[in-house]
């Protein structure tokens, strides 16, 4: 049997039943675990007084919990928005704990940062940046093993043996010398948990070679209900006496209405309230229906004192361009090394280009959505919601209704994609639903259309590259500038962090620009911040998928200066990064880089993100006459470690290609007085079956402890089809979507 | 009131003319496996078939199905074990899942007219849903798949 995600079959308040229900139930063994530190609790209760620990930020909440029927019960911290850590993670800890898969339960972790916070953004709850399997794999590894190590000791106890004289088999302790078996469900029967978790040293952990499930592709646990119609996600959801929200967003952020006539929109049939907010104008609705045609019926005029109005997108990359081409003004410093400006003086040649990227929406296939139940007294709140940040969640809800978080009871669901947009500090349109039910005291299903989804977007920034490079008499690179103008992205999506761990820089943006892997002695990045009122955010890839753009474009450039083959310059700048050759390589011979094609050509880029090693090969054709680039192929390498979930890895590879695909060639946002221009996906052009290249993916796992894999190979595609275009036709393409037109005007250039 | 057959089943709906299926099934027959993505039948998300032929219930007002049959997901097996359910898993489609419903209805639809596609019919057919996981490429291998094992 395989196992299951608690709840997936029930209603939408099933998680926190059936959890309550287990901790009532199981009589078994409860493990906490606290978390940074690997600290390891063992609770000496056997479960039951858990029981009153509601979503209401438990004082104590279990990590793993042991039922006498030997059914395993593995809560999972992260959000599951389909890069597959709701499986990857509950299997690192099965993985240790030696427990038999079939009985594992996954259940979705309640929000506790104290508890569960991800290790790697400072203790939150926050599933982003390809950063849980990363950041919990060490510490949950300790765990299992300190788990496992508590059954043992229960067992040597029992049969008066010793421990050394023990091994376990998936779901059994065993005493080969005299051939006695113990489930884990019959010691969870009788077992004392010490007060102290035993020490478990890292020469304790398994060898990889004696994993069973790392590296054994187990099928995720969320994809049965997902090709029978029962996975549910918040927009799923049905609470009793439930109505239905929409909200007329101010289309630019931080204006409100001035002037509603809503005659037009109470008169739709079933709408029951209008309300105002200072950001726009709710309609509450007994049908989805009318909310929706209630909400486009609403004329509202807005007040223009925010700092995007007047706004125009094309204009402000003129502006961008020139601050990042204006040297006297000195940018944020980002990734120094050496001194940049003292070997530039220095350089027998400096080589200058510039790189632009247009805005791009998250286009998630959720549209966001939440429902709320605020209680009749408005002390305290439900919330159901597929939010990337569980705590960050509860907190909005609480501040927006001026409850205590503990007053707040929250049911995370499954996303139906996530790519950075839900997972902001005030997560908006969680608090849409809560404001919206507050004025009823019901629940409320608040809904954004696919427009509300794309006009009230965040965006990746918009952002212009002024590239320098300075090199010696002999053609190496000694010195590095980029200079990034771009719209602020972490004071605005999140300022907590911002000013916190991440010390007021501006990484969503900046990440990407630091080019630590290449061997160029003097580097210094600048980020010029842009103040323009745009909403912003991070999207899949971040900073990587533009900066990487600039620099490898710019790499292809000084190859071409030097006459020198584009691969063999990355070669010769990772002469020192052993991992790094390993994946250009292999991306050459599997794409079979040297041979030409007729009609066709090939581009190569190479991306270290966060220490996980991406090559990529495009083939490309151009139409010539329409500009129109079609990509026929494209060959990836990666190494990100230890594979833990492989086949998985290969899935997010494919996925990753696929965004950077649309990213390079069609996803544009453009905004005219404030207003954003496009608003559904047939002016939102994402890729299509019919777009997407024959993807060929090569998994290259080493022993390193594992990387990210989520969107990895993102920033590899535009810079490889920017090199295959001018291998074929000498344009260089330097703006990215490479739409036709651009495409034509760079091949008439 | 409209009557027609969901999922082989009778049923009757008292909902205002013009009310579009996709809403009809999601908020009042509650069968919430049908999924709503973009409204104006871009997506695909909320793909069921109409007498066995694909349709954007979104699209669909609820007054033209009277006397016809709606298969949505949670009708297209008795068990969730139609071939290319099955295949779905085997290639392990989904990621984020929420597309794949109506990716599921499609390719099944495909299937059930055309037994063998080629690879460009299924790129033809399958262009009509969208997936921003991008599972594309096992999309394709996934229908290849039940149509060899069907």
């Amino acid at each position: 049997m395989a196992p299951y995600i608690e709840g997936r079959h029930g209603s939408a308040g099933a998680p926190h039943v059936t959890r309550r229900e287990f901790m009532v139930g199981a009589a078994g063994l409860t493990f906490g675990f606290l978390l940074p530190g690997c600290a390891a609790v063992a609770t000496p209760e056997k479960g039951a007084t858990l029981a009153t620990s509601t979503g209401n930020a438990p004082a104590f909440s279990p990590w793993v919990s042991i039922a006498t029927d030997g059914t395993v019960y593995i809560q999972s911290p992260a959000a599951e928005m389909g890069q597959g850590s709701l499986t990857s993670l509950p299997l690192i800890i099965a993985e240790e704990l030696d427990a038999d898969w079939a009985k594992v339960r996954v259940v979705p972790a309640p929000p506790d940062d104290k508890v569960y916070g991800n290790p790697g953004f400072g203790g939150v709850m926050y599933t982003a940046g390809s950063n849980a399997v990363r950041s919990y794999f060490q510490p949950l590894r300790v765990f299992g093993a300190q788990v496992r190590r508590v059954l043992l000791d229960n067992a040597a106890r029992r049969w008066g043996v010793a421990v050394s004289e023990l091994t376990t088999e998936p779901g059994v302790v065993v005493h080969a010398k005299s051939g006695r078996r113990l489930g884990y469900g019959e010691i969870a029967a009788f077992a004392e948990i010490p007060a102290k978790a035993p020490a478990i040293t890292p020469e304790e952990l398994k060898k990889p070679e004696a994993f069973r499930l790392i590296g054994k592709d187990v099928m995720r646990v969320d994809l049965p209900g997902k090709v029978d119609g029962t996975a549910r996600y918040s927009i799923d959801v049905e609470v009793p006496g439930m109505l239905y929200g929409a909200i007329l967003r101010a289309p630019v952020e931080d204006s409100a209405p001035v002037d509603v006539d809503e005659a037009t929109a109470r008169a739709v049939p079933g709408v029951m309230r209008i309300v105002r907010l200072p950001f726009g104008v709710g309609v509450i609705a007994q049908t989805p229906w009318a909310a929706f045609a209630a909400k486009d019926a609403l004329k509202v005029t807005w007040d223009h004192k925010a700092p995007g109005w007047g706004f125009d997108s094309d204009q402000a990359l003129e502006r961008y361009a020139a601050a990042a081409r204006d040297l006297k003004t000195a940018g944020k410093p980002w990734g120094k090394a050496g001194d940049a400006a003292a070997a530039m003086g220095t350089a027998a040649t400096v080589i200058e280009a510039e790189y632009r990227c247009d805005y791009a929406y998250h286009a998630q296939m959720e549209p966001l959505n939440s429902t709320a139940a605020v209680s009749p007294a408005g002390d305290a709140c439900e919330v159901w919601v597929g939010s990337q940040g569980q705590t960050m969640a509860v907190a909005a809800v609480a501040k927006a209704l001026g409850i205590p978080a503990e007053r707040v009871h929250l049911h995370n669901t499954l996303l139906g994609g996530g790519f950075g947009r839900r997972g902001h500090r005030d997560e908006e349109f969680v608090v849409d639903s809560v404001l919206l039910s507050k004025e009823v005291r019901r629940p409320v299903k608040l809904m954004w259309t696919r427009e509300d989804d794309v006009r009230n977007g965040r965006f990746r920034p918009m952002s212009a590259h002024f590239v320098r490079a300075g090199l010696d008499q002999s053609g190496r690179i000694i010195a590095w500038q980029h200079r990034l103008a771009c719209d602020w992205v972490t004071p605005y999506m999140d300022p907590v962090r911002y000013r916190g761990i991440l010390r007021e820089n501006d990484v969503i943006a900046v990440a990407g620009t630091e080019l630590a892997t290449y061997e160029i002695p003097n580097r210094l990045a600048e980020q010029l911040g842009q103040q323009t009122g745009i909403r912003t955010s991070p999207l899949r890839g971040i900073g990587f998928v533009a900066n990487k753009f600039a620099t490898e474009a710019f790499l292809d450039e000084i190859a071409a200066r030097r006459r020198l083959d584009p691969v063999a310059l990355r070669l010769e700048l990772l002469e020192n990064a052993p991992r790094a050759q390993e994946v250009v390589i292999a991306a050459i011979e599997m794409s079979d880089y040297r041979r030409t094609r007729p009609g066709r050509s090939l581009g190569f880029a190479f991306v270290d993100y966060s220490n996980t090693m991406v090559a990529g090969v495009a083939e490309v054709s151009i139409d010539r006459a329409t500009g129109v680039i079609r990509v026929h192929h494209f060959w990836c390498a990666i190494d990100p470690g230890i594979a833990v979930q492989p086949d998985n890895i290969v899935a997010q590879t494919e996925s990753s290609i696929v965004y950077g695909l649309g990213l390079a060639l069609t996803e544009r946002i453009s905004v005219k007085d404030g207003v954003v221009q496009q608003s559904n996906f047939f002016d939102y052009r994402v890729p299509r079956l019919r777009d997407v290249p024959e993807m060929h993916v090569k998994l290259m796992p080493t022993a390193n402890p594992p990387t990210g894999v989520g969107q990895m190979a993102t920033p590899l595609v535009a810079p490889a089809i920017a090199a295959a275009v001018r291998a074929a036709t000498g344009a260089k393409l330097t703006h990215t979507p490479f739409l036709p037109e651009r495409v034509l005007a760079a091949m008439r250039a | 009131m409209v009557d027609f057959r969901l999922n082989d089943k009778p049923v009757s709906v008292d909902v205002p003319d013009g009310t579009r299926l996709l809403w009809v099934l999601r908020e009042h027959l509650k069968l919430m496996g049908t999924k709503y993505g973009c409204g104006v039948a871009q997506c695909g998300a909320c793909m069921v078939h109409v007498d066995g032929a694909p349709a954007f219930s979104c699209q669909v007002p609820i007054e033209t199905l009277r006397g016809k049959s709606v298969t949505t997901i949670e009708g297209l097996s008795p068990d969730g074990r139609h071939p290319v359910q099955r295949a779905w898993l085997a290639e392990r489609v989904p990621q984020c899942g929420y597309c794949q419903s109506g990716q599921i209805m499609n390719a099944a639809a495909l299937l059930a007219r055309n037994p063998r596609p080629t690879r460009a019919e299924i790129v033809d057919h399958m262009s009509a849903n969208l997936c921003r996981c991008g599972t594309y490429q096992r999309i394709v291998r996934a229908i290849e798949r039940a149509s060899r094992e069907g």
